[in-house]
């Protein structure tokens, strides 16, 4: 392949539906990718010094912030640092509550991404009918909580809320809604031909692969990785419940989607066993504002993998040092592995795969490296481009994919 | 038109049904108990300790002077610049600020995006 016949594609870094916007250069050839080149740090919000100009209490509320989405994860992780760091403990049931939190926003979270994976593929019908189901999960933390996304539920020293009978029966009920709607999202998942044709053998990441580029969350478990903070380093009230760890190991998109839906199965099962056995007394200890000197790690399993949070404390009230690793920057190797090889027209579905939102691809530029012509594309028009391509190109695409 | 085999089912149990959302603005949607939306403020309750301001995370609460309480301020809160954490009514010592159901509250002017008492 000679290098003039290549396409330099660069995507982004405009992308403001995306929590951290990402620059990718594609080289193509065709229509296949060859080589990705991440670039990232384009949506340096400054949140980790700011963090030390704020007091744990305030502390809080800005690091729920970091991602409206797995707002809870971050939330919790800081709750569970700052406490280890203060030496205090949460009593068990402002940690049992914490962990409802946790694993309702993930069905909610993951429930948002099927139907995202659905919408990016072309089956709006799908995706549409998931994210009405979406609101119940949403309804029962607005219930909980106070609100639908930032739910401020987690505080130093246990949980600002606690949950009343009826709160828990009508939990219970959407709850059993839900169940049902998944396996029905299961069932179509594995048989529709429109879905198999999208996502069997698409973004292949080897097991091996997303054990050398380190992988977290569902997209390592979807290539055959055990890896769960959840069952390997157990918090909050995980090593009471009983919950399996979903691991597929076909390594494509369609493990992607189904790891998925096996883990709003599996919170479903948690999110009941917690609320039926919810142990009595108070849900928070007071926090005395100030955290001696000493730093701490802690580690969430959240919606998209293994979040780990820093705290460097040196006895006032604002720590000294404050420091994040969200789960999407260690799987943005993982998504170069999965894109090269692939068609332009997988391009937004495989980024879709690792859940960082990154499909929202705004706009694209692509240049041709001879002629240096320009044009840009939207995320509409890629979308579009992709559906209109694979009207064309399914059967042949299919037919070379389904021969493994 | 060719329909998705395993999909059609369902796709038509959903023709005779009523949609899913709901015409807001024209029907009235109710918050649920216990939803964060614009504060309420009781002047009597007040003591003027202004920690509802030091917890503030966002700095929406302002301390002005005010001859009505034991610390001669009272706070202004900045609806355009809360985020609605409730922080505030966790930290008042009095219960002087109380979060309600209220979630309408544009407006035309910055000025009138305070809660405060009169």
């Amino acid at each position: 392949m000679s290098e003039e016949r290549m396409f330099r594609i660069p995507v982004g870094p405009q992308h403001p539906a995306l929590k951290e916007p990402i620059n990718f250069t594609f080289i193509v050839d065709g229509e296949r990718v060859v080589d990705v080149k991440p670039r990232i740090g384009y949506n340096h919000r400054g949140i980790e010094k700011l963090m030390e100009s704020k007091t744990y209490i305030q502390g809080l509320y800005l690091i729920e912030r970091i991602c409206g989405i797995c707002s809870a994860a971050h939330q919790g992780c800081y709750a569970q640092n700052i406490e280890e760091a203060a030496g205090i403990e949460a009593p068990p049931r402002g940690v049992y509550l914490r962990t409802l939190i946790w694993e309702l926003e993930r069905i909610h979270s993951h429930l948002l991404w099927v139907g995202v994976a659905y919408h990016e593929i072309g089956f709006d019908t799908l995706f549409m009918y998931v994210w009405r189901d979406r609101e119940r999960v949403m309804d029962i933390l607005e219930m909980i909580s106070g609100n639908r996304v930032n739910y401020a539920m987690n505080t130093i020293g246990g949980v600002r809320r606690d949950v009343t009978p009826e709160i828990v029966d009508n939990a219970l009920k959407a709850l059993d809604y839900l169940e049902e709607r998944t396996k029905y999202y299961k069932k179509v998942t594995e048989e529709d031909d429109s879905i198999l044709a999208r996502t069997v053998n698409v973004g292949i990441l080897k097991t091996e692969d997303a054990k050398r580029l380190c992988a977290v969350g569902p997209t390592a478990r979807a290539s055959g990785l055990k890896v769960d903070v959840r069952r390997d380093d157990p918090y909050g009230a995980y090593d009471e419940l009983d919950f399996d760890v979903v691991v597929y190991d076909t390594c494509d998109l369609t493990a992607r989607v189904l790891v998925r839906i096996d883990e709003v199965l599996e919170s479903i099962k948690m999110c009941r066993q917690i609320l039926q056995n919810l142990p009595s007394g108070p849900v928070r200890v007071k926090f005395k504002r100030k955290v001696p000197e000493g730093e701490s790690i802690s580690k969430v399993e959240a919606p998209r993998g293994e979040d780990l949070h820093y705290v460097k404390a040196n006895g006032t009230e604002k720590p000294e040092r404050y420091k994040v690793r969200a789960p999407t920057l260690a799987n943005i190797p993982s998504v170069c592995e999965m894109l090269k090889g692939g068609y332009i027209a997988d391009i937004p579905i495989v980024f879709a795969g690792i859940d960082p939102c990154i499909a929202c691809t705004d706009r694209m530029l692509f240049i041709d490296v001879n002629t240096e012509r320009k044009w840009m594309w939207t995320e509409e028009e890629l979308r579009m481009y992709a559906r209109k391509w694979y009207k064309k190109h399914l059967k042949e695409v299919v037919r070379e994919r389904w021969k493994c | 038109m060719r329909l998705p085999a395993r999909f059609s089912p369902e796709l038509l149990r959903h023709v005779p049904r009523k949609p899913a959302t709901v015409m807001y603005p024209f029907v009235p949607v109710e918050a649920p108990e216990g939803f964060r939306g614009k504060h309420e403020f009781d002047i009597e309750k007040c003591v003027g300790c202004g920690l509802c301001a030091r917890d503030c995370p966002s700095g929406a609460i302002e301390m002005v002077p005010d001859e009505r309480t034991k610390g001669k301020k009272r706070p202004v809160i900045h609806l355009d610049r809360c985020l609605f954490c409730a922080q505030c009514e966790e930290s008042c010592p009095r219960g002087a600020i109380k979060l309600t159901k209220v979630y309408e509250m544009a407006g035309y002017k910055r000025e009138e995006m305070v809660v405060t008492a009169p």
